[in-house]
């Protein structure tokens, strides 16, 4: 036992901990600062000081201009997330607890698609999605998010299904339940937290994606960070409107964050193969 | 045998429709990823530079004109410095955050927490944020100007220890550190999840059996710590590289090309030139070109965990 008097290493520690921190939360403090401040106080001179006045005009520009694209991205994402974590659950179900010879190299075949750079499919996707006219459309982007979220969702829940005990599987099987009785009474009860495990994971990424959003969608069918970024790229660059919009852009995945953190790590520590 | 025979017996009607509920997945899967991936490389064997679509077998054109082309190879310059910093940058932060947050201080949760936070946001958040952040006429030379230095962060075009190198200054683009430290600031919460859970799983009483042997707290790191957690920082740095190998968005919110592509990566360079461009074939030779990079680190990532699942 150490004992608890004052001591110069501690005090490095928390030294050195603070100062990461600080600069840690300067962009937030920032972005903050920046869009409760009318136009004619946001000047290069002043980006770090205090506003004089509290003034929420600018969330009033920025949610006008990105609100039909709010409501894009939240038409993209609840049913992206659903379907995707679903087939993923089913996928993690069969590939943990259905084992069949090759299984394990089929698992792997599946999982490659989570690391390719989405450039490598962009251009047939581009042309398949005009053919059955799905191109620029919100339809159009939940169906690439499904197909290539399933990666992801299928390995988070055969890892998670791995834990849970093969015996009790096998005594279903004995008294006769069926392949999906012993998924909707075993399987599904037992994986709420999963449940909201992946689905944190697949909300956070697709309301966060970019490169799709991007170049399936035009104009007023563009998720939020596509217009984001164009509030950023006209002409006249309004800092507070910009703040204020990457504000409200990112306040859904972080209010995630802030209430299921814990959740969110565990999606985050799942997405790196080995679980 | 005896096993065999059983299992064979088993392949009964519930096993059939576990293989059926996963064929439509691989079906997309195959069509999505592997069909797909086989008809960009086919356009990059193609002439498909121009609107109306032409398939014409084009050999390795489009391969040599970008290894020949100077944005291209400026984009593999970027590419291999932007890695190798962020990978260090990502590995040592996260490293040394997670020890300080292991020593059991006060407030362990609230530090976890900041450093976490960003890995939230999305890269284009992060973009148009630190573009203003480190804009050279404010944001961090405001602080840096009293002490004299005033960086030009993303604007500087100038190329450390640069050497001519095919049609560019081969050498360290000093806009890059910029974008590096955006990356940085979004991405070390992944490095200090998984530390954390690596130090976690390391017994205190391995630690406390070397400090009765008299070892050091910095060798006790040094000779015990740090080798487990070995496999945790090789995870580390295949996802990390996977991630910079395609960066795409970070870069176009934050600086785009930059003057003289100082700040251009191939997924940016892709994106123009296809989207904007209409050099569909150049375009997909980029992309495949990414994948072959991402490929090389993958692969024997995912060969080698397939083979620890067995």
């Amino acid at each position: 036992m150490t004992t608890p008097t004052f001591s110069i290493g501690k005090a490095i520690k928390y030294f050195i901990l603070i100062i990461v921190a600080v600069l840690f939360l300067m962009p937030i403090y920032v972005m903050i600062v920046t869009s409760l401040k009318p136009l004619d106080e946001v000047s290069l001179a002043t980006m770090w000081s205090l506003p004089s006045s509290i003034d929420f005009s600018s969330y009033a520009e920025a949610f006008g201009k990105l609100k039909p694209n709010l409501l894009n991205s939240i038409y993209l994402v609840i049913p992206a997330t659903i379907i995707s974590a679903l087939l993923g659950a089913m996928n993690g179900y069969v590939l943990s607890k259905w084992k069949f010879k090759g299984a394990d190299i089929i698992f792997t075949f599946i999982l490659f698609g989570m690391f390719i750079p989405y450039q490598s499919i962009l251009i047939p996707m581009i042309q398949f999605l005009r053919s059955v006219d799905l191109y620029n459309t919100i339809p159009g982007l939940i169906l690439v998010h499904v197909v290539y979220g399933l990666p992801i969702t299928t390995l988070m829940f055969r890892n998670f299904y791995a834990n849970i005990p093969d015996s009790m599987i096998e005594s279903a099987k004995i008294d006769g339940a069926s392949f999906l009785g012993i998924f909707r009474f075993i399987i599904v009860p037992l994986s709420i937290t999963g449940f909201v495990v992946v689905a944190i994971w697949q909300f956070t990424n697709i309301w966060n994606e970019f490169l799709f959003a991007v170049t399936i969608t035009t104009g007023d069918k563009q998720p939020v960070m596509v217009a984001l970024q164009n509030l950023s790229g006209s002409q006249i660059v309004q800092w507070n409107v910009q703040m204020a919009g990457a504000l409200l852009a990112a306040l859904p995945t972080l209010l995630v964050y802030i209430f299921l953190g814990k959740y969110f790590v565990r999606g985050l520590l799942a997405g790196s193969v080995k679980g | 045998m005896a096993m065999a025979k059983q299992q064979k017996k088993k392949i009964s009607k519930d096993q059939w429709t576990a293989i059926a509920f996963l064929v439509p997945s691989i079906i997309l899967i195959l069509v999505f990823v592997y069909g797909f991936i086989g008809w960009t490389g086919w356009v990059s064997l193609s002439n498909y530079n121009t609107i109306v679509p032409d398939f014409s077998f084009a050999g390795l054109k489009n391969y040599i004109y970008l290894f020949n082309d100077f944005r291209f190879q400026a984009d593999l310059r970027n590419t291999l410095f932007f890695t190798i910093f962020f990978i260090g940058l990502v590995i040592v932060t996260g490293l040394v955050l997670s020890i300080l947050i292991e020593q059991k201080l006060k407030g362990e949760s609230i530090f976890r927490n900041i450093f976490l936070f960003p890995m939230a946001l999305s890269f284009v958040v992060t973009g148009v944020v630190w573009q203003w952040l480190l804009n050279p006429s404010t944001g961090f030379n405001k602080f840096l100007s009293v002490f004299g230095i005033e960086p030009k962060w993303y604007t500087d075009t100038n190329i450390l220890a640069g050497f001519q190198w095919g049609s560019i200054e081969f050498g360290v683009p000093v806009a890059i550190i910029a974008v590096v430290i955006a990356a940085v600031w979004q991405m070390t919460g992944f490095s200090l999840a998984m530390y954390l859970a690596g130090l976690r799983g390391i017994p205190d009483e391995m630690r406390e059996a070397a400090r009765m042997d008299g070892a050091s707290e910095f060798q006790i790191y040094r000779k015990i710590v740090l080798p487990m957690l070995m496999p945790i920082t090789m995870s580390v740095v295949i996802i990390m590289a996977h991630i910079s190998l395609k960066i795409f968005d970070l870069v176009y919110a934050m600086t785009g090309s930059g003057a003289n592509f100082v700040t251009d990566v191939p997924g940016v360079y892709m994106f123009e030139t296809t989207f904007k461009g209409n050099y569909y074939a150049n375009g997909a030779a980029i992309a495949i070109i990414m994948l072959l990079a991402v490929a090389v680190f993958i692969v024997p990532y995912l060969w080698s965990s397939r083979k620890g699942d067995a």
